[in-house]
């Protein structure tokens, strides 16, 4: 197993995820349920593709494989499918299968096609410190947990739109209730701002211990984003931000999060004994 | 054994295609009706197996019997038994034999016969009918296994085609975007505003499919009592509802009123209270009860009747363009049932009888 290269692994998980689209969109094309089995099948078989190919390069690089933007993206693409596994047979909410398909295909296969992204390796990304390893896996868990909520929301933005303009039909006969869209992404974006304290908590610890090694760009990006995710959730629970307006915001903040990885990234520190290993 | 006098498997019967409610009245048996003739039928010779399918749409008679003349026989016997005149079911009738009376069965029970087209009720009266003939014990192997493959494929065909998709009655296509909204309305509160026949119909609807908290006001007070009684729902003095309007979630209006009942402030009014929950107007007044700027509000869903109207039609024109595919795997159906049955039972292939045109085909 271990003689196929990591990337390969991720191909493969990507085609899976792809042909999970794929499926669901001939369904729906045909103005058909598209089979929930063979979604979940797809879906499965790319998640346990993925946590290959995700395993052998923790291996390589020592420590969670979230040191590049590549992997950044493939692992976001992870945390939200490994929710959805969880969560989607308990909710079942139709077409969140087909989404996160989408989703998780469109990230693997453009972190893919992007090989600057992948160009550099850094082992030891972490110094050995397991705590800093947990915040990292944590808050990028988070950021797969939002992901999942700006799914949630574009699907509340169609229904609603359906709705409000009479487009009953096609894709829109197939989606979840308003109430049941706007409960989920309540307990996503609760979940997710659970999940980045936490980690900001952990980060915190580290970041007391040593602050000399963490950047200032990555302190301050981070908190912008919990921040913005946690007066979100504020403003929702006291009933300002609601519907079409919160929903916008997920999907926004969302795209932000995603992006501002990148500066995280770039702007990380490498402990003392971390080589970085170019890659051909 | 020559052709005429071969086992058959037959149809026989009058359906809303042909025969209008008037007729359909005559003809129709009632429970104690439907005892009697069946101990008539005992005596009729050369009826092996039989089952009756009688709803407000049709009366029907699958069997099998030694011979056509059986069938005439049996039609002979129902008709002097109604009161009703031979000539003149024959001008009415629905008469198909083996594989054809199996394709009409297997129609009726998919829905394509219906009048409704796709409705599923059918189905269930159907297996009703199949189970009552157990009951008496007038069904044997060959009917036992028509109609137990009669379930299979009409099941298969619901699954396989869209011919059961999207209602199409204004109080159904209501409750479908209802439930588009709340998802599960075991929960939503529902106000009936007017207590006249349409609100009744639709209150019936929403009940069907599980909601549980209904109430009517109407600005006569014992007409809502009578209603809520009816349904098992509550009253509201018909000068309260604006004020309460916050603690529904549906509101279903179908007021005589000439002018709008439901203004845009009392809308807002509803919705400062209950900003994150959807509120949703079926507007089923002529004129209008709600003012349609309502449709603006945040959160704020509304119907009228010509909406619901619209996408019932375009239902119906969906599940009729599923006709055909459907009627192709009914077809496929049939003659494979066809085949096993009469390799089984040794039925031959009897041509229907002459004059077809007076017979309804079966469609």
């Amino acid at each position: 197993m271990s003689s196929i290269p990591d990337r390969t692994w991720l191909w493969i998980a990507a085609t899976f995820y792809l042909a999970g689209f794929v499926l669901g969109t001939v369904a729906l094309l045909r103005e058909r349920r598209h089979s929930r089995a063979w979604m979940y099948i797809f879906i499965t078989a790319g998640f346990v593709l993925q946590t290959i190919g995700l395993g052998l390069r923790g291996k390589a690089v020592h420590g969670c494989p979230i040191t590049n933007t590549f992997e950044l993206f493939q692992f976001t693409a992870w945390s939200a499918t490994s929710l959805y596994l969880v969560i989607g047979p308990t909710f079942r909410l139709s077409l969140l299968g087909y989404f996160n398909a989408c989703l998780s295909a469109t990230l693997t296969f453009v972190s893919l096609l992007v090989p600057a992204w992948d160009s550099i390796h850094r082992t030891n990304n972490f110094g050995g410190s397991p705590w800093i390893e947990f915040h990292a896996a944590l808050a990028l868990f988070s950021y797969g947990v939002f992901a999942l909520l700006a799914l949630t929301s574009i699907m509340y933005l169609l229904q609603v739109f359906s709705l409000q303009r009479r487009h009953l039909r096609g894709v829109f006969s197939f989606l979840p209730s308003v109430v049941d869209l706007d409960l989920i992404s309540l307990r996503l974006l609760g979940a997710g701002v659970t999940l980045m304290t936490a980690a900001i908590a952990v980060g915190y610890v580290y970041f007391a211990e040593d602050h000399a090694r963490v950047p200032l760009t990555k302190i301050a990006v981070a908190l912008a984003v919990w921040v913005a995710y946690t007066v979100t959730l504020i403003l929702r629970l006291r009933g300002i931000l609601i519907t079409k307006r919160l929903t916008w915001t997920c999907i926004v903040l969302f795209v932000v999060a995603l992006f501002s990885l990148g500066l995280i990234g770039s702007a990380r520190k490498s402990p003392p004994a971390a080589p970085t290993v170019s890659q051909p | 054994m020559s052709e005429q006098s071969s086992p058959t498997l037959f149809t026989l019967g009058a359906s809303h295609h042909t025969t209008p409610i008037e007729l359909r009245e005559k003809l129709a048996l009632t429970a104690d009706k439907m005892n009697a003739f069946c101990e008539q039928l005992k005596q009729l010779r050369g009826l092996r197996e039989y089952a009756v399918l009688n709803t407000c749409n049709r009366i029907e008679f699958y069997g099998l019997a030694d011979a056509t003349e059986t069938v005439e026989q049996l039609q002979h016997e129902f008709c002097a038994f109604q009161g009703f005149s031979d000539a003149e079911f024959r001008s009415i009738r629905l008469h198909a034999l083996n594989r054809d009376a199996i394709q009409h069965l297997l129609e009726v029970s998919s829905g394509l016969n219906s009048q409704m087209l796709g409705e599923t009720e059918i189905l269930g009266q159907v297996k009703d009918a199949y189970a009552a003939a157990q009951t008496r014990h007038s069904v044997g192997p060959v009917l036992n296994r028509v109609f137990q493959k009669t379930f299979q494929y009409a099941k298969h065909v619901r699954t396989h085609t869209a011919i059961t998709e999207g209602q199409i009655s204004v109080a159904n296509v209501a409750v479908d975007l209802a439930t588009k909204i709340f998802g599960e309305l075991a929960h939503a509160r529902i106000l009936l505003l007017g207590a006249g026949e349409i609100g009744d119909k639709t209150a019936k609807a929403f009940q069907s499919r599980g909601a549980r908290s209904l109430t009517v006001a109407s600005r006569r007070l014992e007409r809502a009592q009578e209603l809520a009684t009816t349904l098992g729902a509550a009253a509201l003095p018909f000068e309260q509802w604006a004020a309460r309007l916050s603690d529904f979630d549906i509101v279903v209006c179908s007021t005589a009123a000439p002018q709008t009942m439901v203004k845009l402030a009392d809308t807002r009014a509803a919705m400062k209270k209950r900003p994150a929950r959807p509120l949703f107007f079926i507007d089923l007044a002529l004129p209008r009860d709600v003012d349609q700027t309502a449709a603006k509000e945040e959160n704020v869903f509304l119907y009228n009747l010509d909406d619901l109207a619209k996408i019932a039609e375009e239902n119906l024109a969906a599940r009729t363009t599923e006709v055909k595919r459907a009627r192709e795997i009914l077809t496929e159906k049939a003659n494979l049932l066809w085949a096993q049955i009469s390799a089984k039972t040794r039925l031959e292939s009897t041509p229907a009888p002459s004059a077809p045109a007076c017979d309804q085909q079966a469609r």
